[in-house]
C-alpha cells in the first residue's frame, strides 16, 4: 500500500505534458475530475433532481416573506421540509447534510488518491480501490490495441479514457480518466515501448506538443472539442476514406434494419387489405400505427445511432498501426498496432450491390469493452465504403496486398465468381447445399493469406493473414460424406468473422487443409510484428 | 476448377492415409465404455423400475427402458471403432489430430501456436492409468483433446510439446 508519489503531470495550463513524463517507472495519478466523470451523468442527474425539487423550498427559505402562498394563505404544512424549517432543527439537518457531503467527497478524493498507474519497460500497471485493492499488469508486447475514448461529458472537461486492449478475455486495462493531452502522450509512449523501438521521440514532436499547449486553457478546450484527432505529435494522418453523409444515410437505409421496418408495415397492410376493415381508413390507421410502432422505433433508433456514430469516421495509417476514429459528440479513437488483426471480412448485402458498397470487419485477440462512446463492438473497421475505399482500408491491414498476385485474388474475391479466377470453388454437386452460391463458394491461397469466398446473395470475402492462423481443421459429417464434400475451418481468435468454408470437394478440402497448415507455419516463423518497431525490421514495417 | 470435379477412387471419407497415426491406448476402450455406459445404465435401471411398478396399468412404459437399452448397445458397439479412430501424429512443424467415424475431424496445430498443454485425469481414467492431453491455442475453436494416453506417455508428450512450442514461439 505504498503511497503514490505525487506528480505534476496532469494538464497544466502552461504546456502539454512531456512525452517521456510517464515512463519513469513512477506511479502517476489520473485526472482529478475522475470520480465525478465516472459517476458521470448520474451525479448530474441526481443533482438536477434535487435542485429541481428543492427550488421552491430554497426560495421560500431565502425569502421568508414569500413563505406562504400570498393568495390562498396556504403554508404547505404537510411538507416535511417546511415542518423542519418551522421546528428550528434546520441547522442540525444542514450540518448532517454537510457531514455526509464531506464524507462522500472525501471518499471520492481517497479513491482518486489510491488509483494510480505506472509504465515500466515491459508492463503497464494499474492499482485501485480503497477496501478491495486491485492490481493489474499488462505486458506491453501483448497489446492488441489502444483506445482513446472521449465521452461528451469528459470532453467538456478535457478528459479522456484510455483503454489498453490486451489479448485475453476481460484482460483490458482502463485508465479513466486522463487529461486529453496526457492520454495522447501516454498512447504514444506505450506504443513506442511496445514496438520495441528504444529511441526517444524526435525533438520536433516534443516541441510541437509543447507549442500546442502554449495557448490559453479556454482556447485549448475549444481546440480539443473541434479537432477531429487530438494528436499534436503526429502530423495528423489523413484519413484514407471520406465518409460522405449521403452514402452513410443511404447505406444505413438499405441495410437489414430497413427490412425490420418495412416487413411489419407490409404485413399489417396485407392483413388490413384482405379484411373489410381495410376499407375504413379510420379503423386501419390506428391498427397500423399500434402494430408497427415498436419495431419502427427500434429500427429508426438503430439507424440514427449508426449514422451519428459513423459520421466522423476516419481511418489512417500511423507509424504505430492503423488508427480508427468514430463518433460525433462522444468520440473513440483506436490504434491497432501492425499484425493485430486476425481475420478480415469484406461483405456486401444484396441492396448494396448496385452501388458497390462494402463493409469491412475484423477479428481481434482483445475485444475493447468500451461501450461508452462507440456503443458497438469496435470490430467494424469500415462501416460502408466503395470498392476503392475497401481496398485502401485492406492495404492498411494487410501490407502484403501490395503484391499484385494477392491484389488480383482479393479483387476476384469481391466479384461474382467465375470458373478460372484463381479460386477453387465448390463442385456442381454442392449445389444441393449451396443453392445459389456454389459457384462463388471457394477458397484461394497465397503465401501471405488464406482467402475464403462465400455467399451469392450476401457476398463475403474473408482474408486470414497466414501469420495469424492458429490451427486448421477439416471436417466431414454423414451428409457431406454422401456428397464427397468436406468443410475446412481455419482457426483464428473468436470474433464476428467466421473463418469456415463448407461444401468443398473432399480432395480440394484436404489440399487446402495441408497447404494452409504449411503456409501458416512458414508465415508464423517469419512474422515479426509483435515488436513492429524494433530496429532490425524497421525498414520492412508497414507504415 | 469447379468445372472438372476430380474423380476420386477412394471411398468418400477423409483419410490422409499415408500418415502412420499414433493410436491411443486400447485400454481407453474400456474407460470410454464404462464412462459412457454408467450414466446410461442408471437411466435404463430407473426406467425399468418405474415400468415394473406401473407396468400393469401402462404397458407402453416398457418402451422407455427398451429404447434406452438399444441406444446403450449401439453406443457400446461403436465405442471400439470410435476409439480406434482417434489418432495423433507429430509432424515436423505441427501436430496432427484426428477423431470420429461418422463426424470426422482432422486438426493441424503448429507447435509455435500452442499456448498451453494440459494433462487432466478423470477417476475412471486414473484407475486405468490413463490421462488426457489438451492443447490450447489463442483460437477457442482449435479444441484438440487427446484422450487415453498412458500417464508416462502423456507426460513425455507434454514435455516434448512444451519444448517444441518454446523453440518455435510466435506471437499471437
Amino acid at each position: 500500500m505504498s503511497d503514490p508519489t505525487p506528480d505534476a503531470l496532469e494538464p497544466r495550463p502552461d504546456g502539454g505534458p512531456r512525452a517521456d513524463a510517464f515512463i519513469d517507472g513512477q506511479w502517476h495519478r489520473l485526472h482529478p475530475a475522475t470520480p465525478f466523470l465516472r459517476g458521470g451523468l448520474g451525479v448530474v442527474a441526481v443533482a438536477a433532481v434535487i435542485v429541481a425539487n428543492l427550488r421552491e423550498q430554497l426560495l421560500r427559505f431565502l425569502f421568508p416573506e414569500n413563505f406562504c402562498d400570498a393568495d390562498r394563505e396556504i403554508c404547505f404544512p404537510d411538507d416535511p421540509l417546511v415542518e423542519l424549517a418551522n421546528s428550528g432543527n434546520l441547522v442540525l439537518v444542514l450540518l448532517a447534510a454537510a457531514a455526509i457531503l464531506v464524507v462522500v467527497v472525501g471518499a471520492f478524493w481517497l479513491s482518486w488518491r489510491m488509483h494510480a498507474f505506472r509504465i515500466t519497460d515491459d508492463v503497464l500497471e494499474v492499482k485501485s480501490g480503497i477496501l478491495f485493492r486491485t492490481h493489474r499488469q499488462g505486458r506491453l508486447d501483448r497489446i492488441q490495441g489502444i483506445n482513446v475514448t472521449r465521452p461528451l461529458l469528459a470532453r467538456i472537461f478535457g478528459a479522456a479514457r484510455l483503454e489498453v486492449t490486451v489479448a485475453g478475455q476481460d484482460a483490458n486495462i482502463q485508465l479513466a480518466y486522463l487529461g486529453g493531452a496526457t492520454a495522447d502522450a501516454l498512447r504514444r509512449e506505450v506504443l513506442r515501448l511496445a514496438s520495441g523501438a528504444r529511441a526517444v521521440p524526435s525533438a520536433e514532436a516534443t516541441a510541437a506538443a509543447v507549442a500546442s499547449g502554449s495557448t490559453s486553457l479556454i482556447d485549448r478546450r475549444i481546440g480539443e472539442l473541434t479537432a477531429p484527432e487530438l494528436d499534436p505529435d503526429l502530423a495528423a494522418p489523413a484519413s484514407v476514406v471520406r465518409m460522405s453523409p449521403g452514402r452513410l444515410v443511404a447505406s444505413t437505409l438499405l441495410s437489414g434494419a430497413l427490412i425490420w421496418l418495412l416487413a411489419p408495415i407490409v404485413a399489417v397492410a396485407i392483413v388490413l387489405g384482405s379484411t373489410s376493415a381495410g376499407a375504413d381508413v379510420w379503423v386501419a390507421a390506428p391498427v397500423l400505427v399500434v402494430s408497427v410502432l415498436p419495431a419502427a422505433i427500434g429500427a429508426v433508433s438503430f439507424m440514427v445511432n449508426r449514422v451519428v456514430k459513423s459520421l466522423r469516421f476516419s481511418i489512417a495509417a500511423t507509424p504505430d498501426g492503423i488508427r480508427v476514429g468514430y463518433g460525433l459528440l462522444s468520440t473513440t479513437n483506436e490504434t491497432l498496432p501492425p499484425g493485430r488483426v486476425h481475420s478480415i471480412s469484406v461483405s456486401q448485402s444484396l441492396f448494396w450491390r448496385p452501388f458497390d458498397w462494402w463493409e469491412v470487419k475484423v477479428n481481434r485477440a482483445g475485444q475493447s469493452t468500451s461501450q461508452g462512446a462507440s456503443g458497438r463492438q469496435n470490430t467494424t473497421i469500415l462501416p460502408v465504403g466503395t470498392r476503392d475505399d475497401a481496398f485502401r482500408v485492406l492495404e492498411l491491414i494487410v501490407p502484403a496486398l501490395e503484391h499484385d498476385e494477392l491484389r488480383a485474388l482479393v479483387s476476384e474475391g469481391l466479384g461474382r465468381g467465375a470458373a478460372d479466377d484463381g479460386y477453387t470453388s465448390s463442385p456442381r454437386r454442392a449445389a444441393v447445399l449451396r443453392w445459389f452460391s456454389w459457384r462463388r463458394n471457394g477458397f484461394a491461397l497465397s503465401e501471405a493469406a488464406v482467402l475464403l469466398r462465400r455467399g451469392a446473395i450476401w457476398r463475403e470475402l474473408v482474408i486470414i493473414p497466414a501469420a495469424r492462423v492458429q490451427s486448421t481443421s477439416v471436417r466431414q459429417g454423414p451428409l457431406l460424406r454422401s456428397l464427397a464434400l468436406a468443410s475446412v475451418h481455419v482457426h483464428t481468435v473468436a470474433g464476428p468473422v467466421s473463418t469456415q468454408i463448407g461444401a468443398l470437394d473432399r480432395g480440394r478440402a484436404e489440399q487446402l487443409f495441408q497447404d494452409a497448415a504449411r503456409v501458416s507455419v512458414r508465415a508464423g516463423v517469419a512474422d515479426r510484428s509483435d515488436h513492429w518497431g524494433s530496429p532490425d525490421i524497421a525498414e520492412e514495417s508497414p507504415s | 476448377m469447379s468445372t472438372t470435379p476430380p474423380v476420386d477412387a477412394r471411398e468418400p471419407g477423409l483419410d490422409p492415409a499415408s500418415a502412420d497415426w499414433q493410436r491411443v491406448s486400447p485400454t481407453y476402450i474400456v474407460v470410454d465404455l464404462v464412462s459412457n455406459a454408467l450414466g446410461m445404465l442408471i437411466v435404463v435401471i430407473a426406467t425399468t423400475v418405474s415400468a415394473v411398478v406401473f407396468g400393469p396399468e401402462l404397458p407402453l412404459l416398457w418402451l422407455l427402458p427398451a429404447g434406452f437399452l438399444v441406444i446403450l448397445i449401439v453406443v457400446c458397439a461403436l465405442t471400439p471403432r470410435r476409439v480406434r479412430s482417434i489418432g495423433y501424429l507429430l509432424r515436423d512443424d505441427d501436430l496432427l489430430f484426428r477423431r470420429g467415424i461418422l463426424f470426422q475431424r482432422l486438426v493441424a496445430v503448429p507447435y509455435g501456436r500452442m499456448q498451453l498443454v494440459d494433462i487432466t485425469r478423470g477417476p475412471i481414467a486414473r484407475a486405468a492409468g490413463l490421462a488426457e492431453l489438451r492443447l490450447v491455442t489463442a483460437a477457442a475453436a482449435t479444441g484438440v483433446l487427446i484422450p487415453g494416453l498412458p500417464l508416462d506417455e502423456a507426460e513425455r508428450l507434454r514435455d516434448h510439446l512444451v519444448v517444441l512450442a518454446e523453440s518455435r514461439r510466435a506471437g499471437l
